[in-house]
């Protein structure tokens, strides 16, 4: 059924269809909304749960964990410092591979303090051995968070939800919430054979040594691979329901015989594809949609990037001291293929700067010019730099 | 049931599970039955790595004993960690997690969060050392009570963050020494006080916060049935002796531990709502000096040096004001190891 629903607000309900057991959240802007409508849902009785209100970001991934292990569907959701308080409970609930659930809306990380959209948060988290999936609407977050329950209860592997701070979180969009029996004919109730009880008692969260922590570390390299074709399939079926998919592993839009594309994660994406139909035809470019983060789709993205002479990767994160993190890593995917594309790497809208529709052809006018192995920030402004860093 | 009645039937049962055919009565069954009929519950079995002597391995055995089998158990990183559980052996014997050092409390809140879920009633315990609870876990403990979760927090309070090499925590001490507070020609060990753990728990106004000493195991059993049959946020303080980080021999662990109560300088109490409602009594409080000469991280303070005598009043005087406090001075013989005779109950709740 359609309707106008803030982000968050859509994510609150996307959630609660999941029916979770348990969830723990502590409001941080622009994640706040989202903590908010679930504790009115839960107030209200229209979503059963234990709603654990935590002293910080750090307990309430603590918390989630806990139930998890204790056999309980979990959610969280957080935002920038959030995530990074987070970060080393992240870490564990990977390692011990716990089907956590949570949102991340995106934000940008301090200092300077800074409450607006970009990705610095979820990609400093991007080693933990989540599965990240990026978000380019409000449709599709609501699909994802869905099918982030399957895919995480399926693979034993925590999903972050990635989708932008503001941007949609806090944006009215119309959208179709799907209902509870279609999601209850998706999602099974979880069972967790793992899970902690007096009657088969486990240790979990044991000391490892070096005979066997390398191999530890390896399966859960390889559960992440294994994830790739579980995303798949769980858009697939998704779609089977409800006649929509949110866009797999990545996908490909603009003319078939493009040699150019703008490779991108989140809601830029919607405003290139916007900008690129604008452009005359023989200018578009291909709009390649990298929807899966991690595990990262080497093959998928080398078949996307056949018979092109030039990619360029846009982001909303890089490393200080390096440069772009998907454009390098994007350099290193394709660095198998016979024959490469060019991979141009910009950096864009740090901290909510506005990424206007104008931003398409000055990217692909910057990327002729860009050396190869390059990087640039697109969007710098001079005049606000100090005079040595001009 | 007394023993000679309890080996009377376990040699009955034996003798019928050699003489009955092994389809009826298959011997696995047999061990089941059996085990039913052992007078105590072993949570954490023996064959771990602790070292001899340790106190926190006697604490975590008598609290898990106590509990009996329907627990859940979270703990914090450290030594019991560490000694029980490494891969791909186990010594517990019940549902174990641990995840990091600071958030006992907070996956121990998310288990119980799960368990009201599900409908179930298995009791949580949280465990955690003096580092991971006077220290960094602070806050989720903290956190952990406000919130009323029905868990009992267990702290085997052994005075310093031992699992990293006897580090000064919070909860070292006065004048202790540990290798971050070595004592030096400017430092007599540790400069500031032991941190009053407890009555930081008490006023959370949890319904049960009590602390219990390794030296006394009846009381340790005693406190922590009471604990699990509340509904609500229990907490314990356990004073366990670190034979390695103390400097002390490990045949004397208890006598050391049992030296803390009688002096004062480990008070023995129960609070609840915040209200004190029992104490072990001191009959007659020995000096502290006892107590601190018996162990390496006080040795600094028996020299010529004239700061070592401050120290040593400066201790003494803690001890007496702790006896005053909470009126530890009792009549009759010292404390001994029965279960009740050795505390006096102020009122508050009945058992």
């Amino acid at each position: 059924m359609l309707h106008a629903l803030e982000g968050s607000q859509a994510i609150a309900q996307a959630v609660a269809l999941c029916r979770p057991g348990v969830v723990a959240a502590y409001p941080i802007t622009p994640q706040t909304h989202i903590v908010e409508n679930i504790s009115k849902l839960v107030a209200d009785g229209k979503l059963k749960c234990e709603f654990v209100s935590v002293e910080s970001e750090f307990s309430a991934a603590s918390v989630v964990l806990g139930a998890s292990a204790a056999g309980s569907r979990s959610y969280t959701a957080s935002s920038s410092q959030g995530i990074l308080l987070m970060a080393e409970v992240l870490f564990d609930i990977a390692g011990m591979r716990l089907p956590v659930v949570m949102t991340c809306a995106n934000r940008a990380i301090s200092a300077p303090i800074n409450i607006w959209n970009d990705h610095q948060d979820s990609m400093t988290v991007r080693d933990s051995g989540w599965i990240q999936l990026h978000c380019a609407d409000n449709q599709e977050a609501i699909d994802t968070s869905i099918q982030a329950f399957r895919i995480a209860e399926r693979t034993e592997l925590p999903v972050m939800v990635c989708m932008d701070g503001f941007v949609l979180t806090h944006t009215l969009e119309v959208v179709d919430m799907p209902s509870a029996e279609q999601v209850d004919s998706y999602l099974p109730p979880f069972t967790f054979k793992n899970k902690l009880d007096p009657k088969h008692p486990l240790s979990l969260g044991t000391l490892v040594g070096p005979e066997y922590y390398t191999e530890a570390r390896y399966s859960l390299h390889r559960a992440l691979e294994k994830a790739l074709p579980e995303i798949e399939a769980a858009d697939a079926d998704w779609a089977k329901i409800c006649g929509r998919a949110a866009g797999g592993l990545l996908t490909v839009e603009g003319p078939e015989n493009a040699t150019t594309a703008v490779l991108a994660m989140g809601s830029v994406v919607s405003t290139l594809t916007e900008s690129n139909e604008m452009l005359p035809g023989n200018k578009r470019v291909k709009i390649i949609k990298l929807r899966s983060f991690r595990p990262f789709p080497i093959e998928a993205l080398q078949m996307a990037c056949q018979g092109l002479k030039e990619l360029i990767v846009l982001e909303r994160a890089f490393s200080p001291g390096l440069g772009g993190i998907l454009g390098t890593e994007v350099r290193a995917a394709l660095a198998g293929m016979q024959k490469p594309p060019q991979v141009r790497n910009f950096t864009v809208g740090l901290g909510g700067r506005d990424i206007p529709m104008s931003t398409l052809s000055k990217l692909i006018n910057a990327a002729k010019a860009q050396a190869p192995g390059g990087f640039a920030i697109l969007d710098v402004e001079p005049e606000r730099l100090p005079p040595e860093d001009r | 049931m007394d023993s000679t009645k309890l080996k009377q039937e376990i040699q009955e049962r034996r003798r019928q599970a050699q003489s009955a055919p092994s389809e009826s009565m298959p011997v696995e069954h047999n061990m089941a039955e059996l085990r039913k009929l052992q007078p105590r519950y072993r949570g954490l079995e023996a064959g771990h790595r602790a070292c001899q002597g340790c106190g926190e391995a006697l604490a975590a055995r008598l609290v898990t004993e106590a509990a009996g089998p329907d627990v859940i158990l979270t703990n914090a990183t450290g030594c019991l960690e560490v000694f029980t559980t490494p891969w791909p052996q186990s010594a517990w014997r019940l549902p174990w997690i641990h995840s990091l050092f600071e958030n006992s409390a907070a996956i121990a809140s998310g288990v119980e969060a799960a368990l009201k879920a599900q409908g179930r009633k298995t009791k949580v315990i949280a465990q955690g050392g003096d580092g991971g609870t006077f220290d960094i876990g602070f806050q989720a403990l903290s956190g952990m009570l406000e919130r009323q979760h029905n868990i009992l927090y267990v702290c085997y309070d052994n005075e310093a963050y031992m699992n990293t090499g006897i580090q000064r925590s919070g909860s070292t001490p006065h004048a202790a020494m540990t290798t971050t507070s070595p004592p030096g020609k400017e430092r007599m060990g540790k400069r500031h006080l032991k941190k009053d753990l407890l009555s930081i728990i008490a006023a959370h106004h949890i319904p049960y916060a009590a602390s219990a000493s390794v030296a006394y195991p009846a009381d340790i059993r005693r406190k922590v049935r009471r604990a699990v049959s509340i509904e609500g946020p229990t907490f314990l303080l356990i004073h366990s002796p670190c034979p390695l980080g103390w400097g002390i021999d490990s045949e004397i662990s208890i006598e050391v531990a049992r030296l803390a109560v009688q002096t004062g300088l480990f008070p023995v109490v129960e609070l609840e709502r915040g209200e004190l409602t029992g104490v072990m009594p001191i009959r007659h409080p020995r000096p502290v000096a006892d107590y601190l000469k018996l162990q390496n991280r006080f040795k600094h303070l028996f020299t010529d040096d004239p700061r070592a005598r401050e120290e040593r009043e400066h201790l003494q005087a803690l001890a007496d004001h702790n006896i005053e406090i909470y009126q530890l001075k009792g009549d009759g013989m010292d404390a001994l190891d029965t279960d009740g005779a050795d505390t006096v109950r102020r009122g508050g709740m009945v058992d």
